[in-house]
């Protein structure tokens, strides 16, 4: 159910991340989704793609150094306030972490929060259990 | 079975040796006295003539020689045999001033390829093997030394050269290479390479590898192991002596065997030039007992080592010397403090990273500063930003416990840092001073 994250390590240095991002541009990988954590020295890119293997496949032979990761996607309703809270609220009884979050846009025209947390399935199962249908790979690849 | 390419030289008793070493330093003495006047005159400066040099135990009283003295008799300057008896020169890569040119005749090319043979042999080499030879062929040295060291063993001999990298892997595999031949840095490399091409130690049937012309640590050895399949032996050697060679590494790698039926070796003080007791460490010295053509007495390597001549379990009765600590030329001194890179290399290695790095040094605020950039690996890299930086601290505190010092480590992307395929440049030195 969960999706699949690309971590891509970048020197923190200018056009570092243009660099990145042109490669991928240029092969037609269409980024979803992008967030960014820095250091002093380095930062690590964090995206959701249509193709993941065909971007990890391109990313390592263009010499950047890559993970792939589970993170779970969270619809937030529009019209719904206070959906954000309800969900950090649900996993919270459950004791899971969060380890940080992000939003991206699907192709069902919902938001989505990007969630990396200590344990994707039971945070899924948790979600579920309360009515909260996390977004599978497919909310990335159609088009 | 342990074999040996010149048992009798190589197992002689002490008296014997002694012997041999003898009879071939009074020739040699007068050989460069007769032949070299630079030296000639170095000698009369100190008031000595052959007639003083009656054993080996005579040897404190000639005169020393430094590369100061090789640049100042550049070209000729050194040179003991007509050149219509030369058939060669090698060169000195020559970072800093003048290159050093050394020249041999074919009874000079012929031991130092004894030499070889010796260290290849040690390694295991018999006529059955098949030897890539790695190394860069021209003015430098390991090129040509081991190759023709290969010869005298009777491998097939594979005169690759450095570079190519996907070649070299190929010849490896398709030819059956077992023995290869080339620089530390470089080796690592080519394992590196396999990896990326998806082979395993075990597709490539090498089984030892012989790997000089820079320093190396221990840890380093253990992962070009690892990464080849093979037993890592250490060579050690200089252009003015001859080549790689002049000492070489057995299977019980405790230290090199020193080839002094060629190469008489001396410890010695840096500061005073005295002659230190077998066990202390001090600089390296060496009197070339044989060639005629470049025939150094008393050569100041700079490189910083102990000898023993502890029994060793191989059988041969060779005086060993152990890894010099770093030639003085290599260290660097950071805020008053020795700083050798094989230091930096072995904290790299213990904290999980590649020896994939380069020193920066500068002067900020009249402070000296050290920078080590490392690069990234698949295997240290995380989706978890917090343990990346507490690697680079673990990074931090190991090399201030190692030197003493503290270091900013930057991580960088892989294969962002120059290779070069013969030496790796590693240091970066931006002081001006
Ligand atoms: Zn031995």
């Amino acid at each position: 159910m969960s999706v699949k994250q690309i971590s891509i390590f970048v020197e923190n240095k200018p056009g570092k991340m243009f660099e990145m991002t042109e490669i991928l541009a240029a092969s037609k990988i269409n980024l979803r989704g992008l967030s960014l954590a820095e250091t002093e020295g380095f930062g690590i890119v964090r995206i959701l793609v249509d193709d993941v293997y065909k971007a990890t496949t391109l990313l390592k032979d263009s010499g950047y150094v890559n993970k792939i990761s589970k993170v779970v996607l969270v619809p937030l309703p529009e019209d719904k306030p206070g959906a954000l809270s309800e969900v950090l609220g649900i996993l919270n009884e459950e004791k899971i972490n969060i380890n940080y979050m992000y939003a991206v846009n699907g192709d069902d025209n919902m938001t989505y929060m990007v969630l990396k947390v200590n344990d994707s399935n039971a945070a899924e199962l948790a979600l579920e259990a309360r009515g909260i249908h996390p977004g599978d790979q497919e909310v990335l690849t159609q088009v | 079975m342990e074999r040996f390419f010149h048992p009798e030289i190589e197992c002689a008793s002490r008296e014997e040796m002694t012997a041999i070493q003898n009879e071939k330093l009074l020739s040699q003495v007068k050989h460069v006295w007769e032949n070299v006047p630079y030296y000639r005159k170095k000698m009369e400066e100190k008031g000595v003539t052959p007639d003083d040099i009656k054993s080996i135990d005579d040897m404190y009283k000639l005169p020393f020689l430094s590369k100061a003295d090789l640049r100042e008799a550049y070209p000729y300057g050194l040179l003991g045999a007509p050149l219509k008896d030369c058939v060669r020169i090698h060169s000195t890569s020559g970072t800093t001033g003048k290159r050093v040119v050394a020249f041999y005749t074919q009874d000079d090319i012929d031991l130092w390829e004894d030499c070889c043979a010796r260290a290849l042999t040690a390694a295991g080499a018999t006529e059955e093997d098949v030897c890539q030879v790695s190394y860069g062929f021209g003015l430098f040295t390991g090129g040509a030394g081991l190759n023709g060291g290969s010869h005298k063993v009777g491998c097939l001999t594979i005169p690759m050269s450095s570079g190519n990298t996907e070649r070299q892997i190929m010849f490896l595999r398709d030819l059956s290479a077992t023995i290869i031949c080339c620089t530390p840095s470089y080796a690592a490399y080519l394992g590196e390479s396999m990896k990326e091409m998806g082979l395993t130690p075990d597709q490539i049937p090498l089984k030892a590898g012989i790997f000089g012309a820079e320093a190396w640590s221990e840890e380093m050895r253990h992962s070009i192991e690892e990464t080849l399949g093979i037993k890592a032996y250490d060579i050690y050697g200089l252009t003015e002596l001859s080549g790689p060679g002049v000492s070489f590494e057995c299977s019980e790698q405790t230290g090199m065997h020193i080839n002094e039926d060629h190469f008489l070796a001396e410890i010695i003080d840096p500061d005073t030039g005295e002659v230190l007791p077998e066990g202390t460490e001090g600089e390296l010295v060496f009197t070339s007992l044989d060639k005629k053509a470049f025939p150094l007495l008393r050569y100041r390597t700079k490189d910083i080592c102990v000898l023993s001549r502890k029994k060793c379990s191989c059988g041969r009765t060779l005086i060993k010397m152990a890894k010099p600590r770093g030639r003085s030329d290599d260290m660097l001194i950071i805020r008053g403090v020795n700083v050798f890179p094989s230091q930096i290399e072995t904290v790299l290695l213990n904290n999980g990273y590649q020896a994939n790095y380069q020193i920066i040094i500068d002067r900020i605020n009249n402070t000296d500063t050290l920078d080590v950039q490392v690069e990234m690996t698949p295997e240290m890299f995380t989706d978890d930003i917090g343990e990346i930086t507490a690697r680079q601290k673990a990074l931090v505190d190991g090399l201030k416990s190692m030197l003493g010092l503290k270091a900013k480590v930057t991580l960088v992307a892989p294969k962002s840092i120059t290779r070069s395929e013969g030496k790796a440049v590693r240091v970066i030195d931006r002081r001006k001073i």
